[in-house]
């Protein structure tokens, strides 16, 4: 659909387990691959039974050659899945009026966060984002499972031209909560409009990954812990999803000064 | 199966592992996360992260690029310090029964020889790693493994350090002219055996950006591009030092990767980047090494290591 492939794998084993939030890592190729890195992907929907047993449904943004390759694959193709990994949205237990908010395809995992939200008899807007209308990925059927959609895009092709922050009242007057899964850019504004108007933000990131499993040290970006010291923490296994006020969003793609083992 | 008719064991000076099969330093984490895929007891040796004195908050992000059958990485060993390390993170090992090889890494000669006391006083250790090689220190000049006197006096130590309480395994970099002439030194020095070959020193440029891609500018690669590097490296220096035992490592994603080492002259093989594609990657290697190793007549492993130096019967 538009720019993106939306992909259903017969996961049983994984999609029981499978909480919004969560990812799983892919490898590309077959057992001689000169690509030997996992390609990670938000879980969109997931269900535990149906003709294929449980399945779980991705959707992929072709950029390189091994999320191509991922995206060119045909019925009955297997893959070799990792997952579910990663930690999964807080849900509240009582009733909140939700805010989940989607930039490109990173609005996929926020519609079973919807879904399990409204269940719990929440008040669930979403608000989804992308540069141009092929990169907006809101599928009719994710719109039964909130009770508000607006769509931005940069070059007005779809609804309002604009970004997804100009989509709703910035004084979150009427929201207890945010979620929000795009691009860091996109976090770092929210996480700043979350802190003017007192609300959590709850922002899952995207940091490239080698391993998906907390092996390699490479997803790492510089996170606050609950005593205000600033730590090197993997997105992967102590993320996807961080308190937005807790990570340190300028000081990504450095050490900032004060960091625990920070060079001295 | 094959097991049952196969003596899997292999021995690194005073220490004794049932399989030959190990984690990578800096591949495993400190070994919590592999244990989601298989019991560590199923492999020979956890071998731990490099941990240095002091918590490291390593490098900054990008640390990683993928590269043609491997990748490039710039972590700056990223780790909480030994102290921590050695009560929280050792003992969870050694609680789960995992045979560990602790491999430490140190800015200076007094580094080295202090985290080695540290260790050699803490049990549950197998042996003791010394990185001398990490590619990605502040410094180049301070890869001791790229230079016979600096590698020799760490080594000398270290051995001062824990005398023949644990076997001393040095960490040797491929980024030397002659890596024979650096493992007799470290051997004269003390070391009971060679891990070999840690990364190779790269670089990768992002065309888009026009800058290159790691943080760090340059990183180790890894992985099977660098296999035939280790597969020479190996031989020369089990021709050189046959009874010296060697951890040999770079690029094994098989079985028949690791049979390869073996051939060379490895006593024991490490796992690394294969992990990172198949997080089960050691305990199928293990598995299909034993089965390869019978197929080829060989009841005994030892009798496969440095089976390729042999003259054509």
């Amino acid at each position: 659909m538009g720019a993106y492939q939306h992909l259903t794998l017969a996961a049983p084993g994984i999609s029981e387990r499978v909480r919004p939030g969560n990812f799983v890592a892919i490898s590309v190729g077959d057992s001689r691959s000169s690509m030997l890195l996992r390609r990670s992907f938000a879980i969109y929907q997931s269900t535990s039974r149906g003709p294929f047993g449980g399945t779980i449904e991705i959707i992929v943004a072709p950029h390189g050659a091994g999320s191509t390759w991922i995206s060119q694959r045909a019925p009955h193709d297997r893959l070799n899945v990792v997952g579910p990994l990663g930690n999964a949205f807080k849900i509240p237990k009582d009733p909140v009026r939700a805010l989940l908010v989607g930039g490109g395809y990173g609005s996929a995992p926020l519609f079973p966060l919807a879904e399990i939200l409204r269940q719990k008899n929440s008040r669930v807007e979403m608000a989804v984002g992308a540069s141009t209308a092929e990169r907006i990925f809101a599928p009719v059927e994710g719109k039964r499972s909130v009770h508000s959609l607006a769509i931005a895009t940069e070059d007005g092709s779809m609804g309002v031209a604009g970004r997804v922050t100009d989509l709703f009242d910035n004084s979150l007057s009427n929201i207890d909560i945010v979620y929000a899964c795009g691009p860091m850019g996109m976090l770092k504004a929210l996480t700043a409009i979350g802190e003017r108007a007192g609300v959590t933000v709850a922002c899952a990131v995207e940091e490239s990954m080698a391993c998906g499993v907390g092996l390699c040290m490479t997803c790492v970006l510089p996170v606050k812990d609950k005593t205000g010291v600033i730590k090197m923490v993997r997105s992967c296994v102590e993320g996807p999803i961080f308190d937005g006020d807790a990570v340190q969003w300028d000081g990504i793609g450095t050490i900032p000064p004060g960091t625990y083992g920070a060079p001295r | 199966m094959s097991h049952e008719i196969l003596d899997y064991s292999t021995t690194l000076g005073s220490a004794h592992f049932p399989n030959p099969i190990f984690t990578a330093s800096g591949c495993a984490a400190n070994g919590k996360e592999l244990s989601a895929f298989f019991p560590l007891t199923e492999i020979g040796a956890v071998v731990t992260k490099s941990v240095m004195t002091n918590p490291r908050s390593g490098r900054a992000t990008p640390r990683m690029a993928e590269t043609p059958s491997g990748m490039l990485n710039a972590i700056g060993l990223q780790g909480p310090g030994i102290d921590t390390f050695l009560r929280e993170d050792l003992p969870w090992l050694v609680e789960h029964g995992a045979r560990t090889v602790v491999s430490i890494a140190g800015e200076s000669v007094d580094e080295f020889a202090a985290l080695s006391r540290k260790v050699r006083n803490s049990p549950g250790v197998s042996a003791l790693e010394v990185n001398i090689s990490c590619p990605n220190v502040e410094n180049r000049g301070l890869v001791f493994a790229c230079d016979r006197a600096s590698a020799r006096e760490v080594i000398e130590g270290v051995k001062r350090s824990v005398g023949n309480s644990l076997p001393i395994i040095a960490k040797l970099s491929p980024d030397v002219t002659d890596i024979v002439a650096i493992a007799q030194e470290v051997v004269d020095a003390g070391a009971d055996g060679l891990a070999m070959i840690n990364t190779l020193l790269g670089m990768v440029i992002n065309t888009e950006t026009m800058r290159p891609q790691l943080a760090n500018k340059t990183g180790g690669l890894s992985g099977p591009a660098i296999r035939p590097v280790a597969v020479r490296a190996i031989y020369q220096v089990h021709a050189a030092l046959p009874n010296i035992p060697i951890v040999g490592m770079g690029g094994v994603l098989t079985g028949n990767d690791a049979f390869e080492l073996v051939l060379a002259g490895a006593s024991a093989i490490s796992v690394g980047t294969a992990t990172f594609n198949d997080p089960s990657a050691p305990v199928r290697i293990k598995n299909e090494l034993a089965e390869l190793l019978v197929a080829r007549g060989f009841t005994r492993f030892s009798d496969a290591v440095g089976f390729a130096h042999r003259a054509q019967a």
